[in-house]
């Protein structure tokens, strides 16, 4: 049997609603190209990369239109063929300004690159080759943060990964584009695993899946066992929030703790996500670079909630006529899931490599409260799965003490939400926290 | 393109799981029933016009303290209901009812407003009142029992009129009397003299397996806190049964079960982290019995969770959960 459950259980975490029927069935479809893509150079962390083209330029689909500025960069490449109309200042998903190359496309067959030299036979590739072609592919974590792949594949000399865990819990709600991945092309997300175990030299890893994904589990270890594959195992999660947070990951699956300020590369483990994968698999096999991803188009506020392929830079307006259109009593778009993504003032923002769903949700949905004092209830003690005492580091990032925020950890605080998701005052616990984060992080290191 | 439109924008988690102080503190009121009912069948109308007393005083007073101070309106929350009933709990049916009002004054106006409010009150108002009102009117809080006509049977004289913990510290009934089964039977039902939300064990439990139920409270206080005067009980009554109440005894009688449900579990008042829950518990159980073995009145409960109120802070500042990915203490 190659299903394996996950031995070890983690402190908090929440349950909110799910939501996923209204997108988990819907086969994904691909977005006619528009017309026009903003194509931000802000698609992953750390440095934005640097435009290559200049207005007026023609380009061809997937050429190079900025490349990695450092180390913790990545290049960007143009999802079609079209002329640079302009590069200008706009506003990226987290509400921080980006650059945005505007293409305005043309819809030919033109394209560059493509083909020259995928290969079946990967395996004859040597890992730097395969890593360089991650490297100039593009990819970047798709599950949120958008973390170079190819700095993630090569660690430091010192630290053996062991296992690789590829997070395939998603474990936002409303979210299914990494479901759909799984059903749909079960063969590049295996591959891309094999790619991943080659580079690194592992011999073990897990598919991390939430047992509220039945059909996902029993395919993708029916495909293993029709395919010999024994190295790969499926791992199943109990369904909670946040189940897909690599340090709580890892937790479950293996028993061993990140070290606080660590990597889980000094437990031995890699994480990668569903999405990247498969990106990892489309650069190394099919030789192209990343310039489209699946999102999720959901919540009550949209017309046909639904999964759609779309290239990069497509405004959110695009998807959202693209499924139906909006709902007149939508309250909040927002870019991401509903407990981590960022809410937008409007539909012009565009999709990014990191753009997992694109949520419309009325008032039913979301929480708009006024907040109150805090009760010590407690809730959000329970609730955080780092450990943490959010309603002690709140009391001091309201009274501007930063410091002893520190001295109570809040750099542990990943901002997963459970906290203020749980707290009946209704308190901006996150908000506080990434004051305090940001303001501990501008300071000079001691 | 297409037109502009400004959604709202705010920062994540853009969902809330729905809990509100107003549903917990009406869970609370919902647990309180089972007892209002047992203090009206053992009580009578004394017990209902001292609730309503204590509640719409209350009610009033958080009002008024709040509309004089400017500051926004909170009787919704709940929360002063919650202190009104409480406070009416823990007095005895006999008591004047403008005793009643200024024992809600200082609960309302002067532990919980005055310190800014729920959530900055160090202690629990309706505790702080009860108090209160035992040290200004001593003689009313403890000296007049309406006498329970179960209990006045062939082995009490019968003139006492004292509760169970009352007679315990007088001598006034036999130790083998308290500590047997039909007295502790009428002690777990509520057929004893006590203050009017405290007598009936059996209101009080069902009370808070509805509170466990909904989560609203854990079982780390109450359990400690019952627990440890269990064991402490347990103790006494193996060294020496002959001038020791039995442990079920001290379970059931006085406000333990009020104190330990619905006091020591407020939750502004006590720790927030479960490890600090259990010290607290503990303290309290400590304490009570400390009081009740060796103190100068019959009675701890009130006094204990007073105290232990007032470490809270120093609790929470040292029970803290190991933070996930730091060896040793955080
Ligand atoms: S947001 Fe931070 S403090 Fe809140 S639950 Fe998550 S990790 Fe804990
Ligand atoms: S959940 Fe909210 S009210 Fe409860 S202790 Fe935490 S911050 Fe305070």
């Amino acid at each position: 049997m190659n299903i394996l459950k996950a031995k070890f259980k983690i402190h908090g975490g929440v349950h909110p609603k799910y939501r996923k029927e209204l997108a988990r069935d819907e086969e994904t479809k691909r977005l006619p190209l528009p017309d026009i893509l903003r194509i931000s150079t802000t698609q992953h962390l750390g440095a934005p990369s640097k435009p290559v083209v200049k207005k007026g330029d023609y380009v061809k689909k997937y050429q190079l239109l900025a490349e990695a500025a450092g180390f913790i960069s990545a290049p960007v490449h143009s999802p079609a063929s079209g002329t640079i109309k302009d590069i200008v200042t706009g506003t990226g998903a987290s509400g921080a300004p980006v650059t945005e190359i505007i293409l305005e496309t043309n819809n030919t067959s033109d394209a560059e690159l493509t083909g020259v030299y995928p290969t079946d036979e990967w395996q004859k590739l040597s890992p730097e080759t395969i890593l360089n072609r991650i490297r100039e592919a593009g990819v970047v974590g798709a599950g949120g943060a958008g973390f170079p792949t190819y700095v993630k594949l090569s660690p430091p000399p010192d630290k053996k990964i062991e296992t690789l865990i590829i997070n395939g819990a998603e474990c936002e709600p409303y979210l299914t584009a990494d479901y759909r991945l799984m059903l749909e092309h079960p063969e590049c997300l295996i591959a891309g695993i094999q790619i991943i175990c080659k580079v690194l030299n592992v011999t073990e890893a897990y598919i991390a899946i939430e047992d509220n994904k039945p059909e996902a589990i029993e395919l993708l270890s029916k495909y293993l066992e029709d395919k010999k594959i024994e190295n790969i195992k499926v791992s199943t999660l109990p369904t909670y929030y946040p189940q897909g947070a690599e340090k709580q990951q890892i937790y479950s699956i293996t028993g061993r703790e990140v070290p606080s300020g660590g990597l889980p590369a000094d437990v031995g483990v890699l994480v990668e996500n569903t999405g990247t994968t498969v990106a990892i698999y489309n650069a190394v096999i099919k030789d192209l670079p990343f310039i489209e991803r699946t999102t999720t188009v959901s919540g009550y506020g949209i017309e046909t909630p639904s999964n759609v392929i779309a290239p990069i830079g497509t405004p959110y307006q695009e998807l959202i006529d693209f499924c139906g259109g909006a709902k007149d009593d939508v309250k909040k778009i927002i870019s991401g899931g509903p407990m981590m993504g960022f809410a937008q003032a409007t539909a012009e923002t565009t999709t990014t490599k990191t753009t997992s769903g694109l949520l419309l949700l009325t008032a039913k949905e979301i929480s708009q409260f006024e907040s109150s004092p805090c009760i010590s209830c407690g809730r959000c003690i329970a609730a955080c799965p780092m450990n943490l005492m959010p309603a002690e580091l709140s009391q001091f990032c309201e009274a501007e003490d930063f410091e002893s925020a520190a001295a109570n950890r809040v750099m542990d605080c990943m901002e997963c939400g459970c906290c203020a998701f749980s707290c009946p005052a209704h308190r901006p616990l996150v908000q506080h926290f990434r004051t305090a984060k940001a303001f501990l992080r501008a300071q000079p290191k001691k | 393109m297409s037109e502009e439109q400004l959604y709202s924008v705010s920062s994540s988690p853009h969902v809330h799981s729905g809990a509100s102080i107003h549903g917990i503190m009406r869970d609370v009121v919902i647990a309180m029933v089972p007892t209002f009912i047992a203090a009206i069948i053992f009580f009578g109308l004394n017990a209902l016009i001292l609730t309503a007393t204590c509640v719409i005083s209350c009610v009033f007073f958080e009002y008024l303290s709040r509309r004089i101070m400017k500051r926004n309106n909170t009787i919704n929350d709940l929360s002063a209901v919650i202190t009104g009933v409480l406070l009416a709990f823990n007095l005895p049916p006999t008591f004047p009812i403008w005793m009643a009002v200024v024992g809600s004054f200082v609960a309302i106006v002067i532990a919980k407003q005055l310190f800014g409010g729920l959530g900055y009150n160090p202690f629990n108002p309706a505790l702080a009142g009860r108090l209160f009102l035992f040290l200004s009117f001593a003689f009313a809080m403890s000296g007049d029992w309406t006498p329970w006509s179960y209990i006045n049977t062939e082995n009490i004289v019968a003139t006492t009129s004292a509760t169970p913990l009352g007679m315990l510290q007088e001598s006034t009934g036999s130790i083998a009397f308290l500590s047997n089964n039909s007295n502790i039977m009428n002690m777990f039902l509520g057929k004893v003299n006590g203050c009017i939300g405290e007598v009936s064990a059996l209101a009080l439990i069902l009370g808070g397996l509805y509170l466990l139920w909904r989560k609203v409270i854990t079982w780390h206080i109450p359990v400690a806190y019952i627990g440890t005067v269990a064991v402490f009980a347990t103790i006494l009554y193996m060294i020496d049964p002959s001038t020791n109440a039995s442990p079920l005894f001290h379970l059931f009688s006085g406000g333990l079960m009020l104190g330990a449900i619905f006091m020591a579990t407020d939750m502004v008042t006590s720790p927030t982290d479960r490890s600090g829950m259990l010290v607290f518990g503990i303290g309290c159980g400590l304490l009570t019995m400390i009081i009740r073995k060796w103190g100068a009145y019959p009675e701890g409960v009130s006094f204990s969770i007073f105290i232990m109120n007032a470490t809270t802070p120093l609790i929470n500042r040292v029970c803290k959960p190991r933070v996930f990915g730091v060896k040793g203490k955080a």
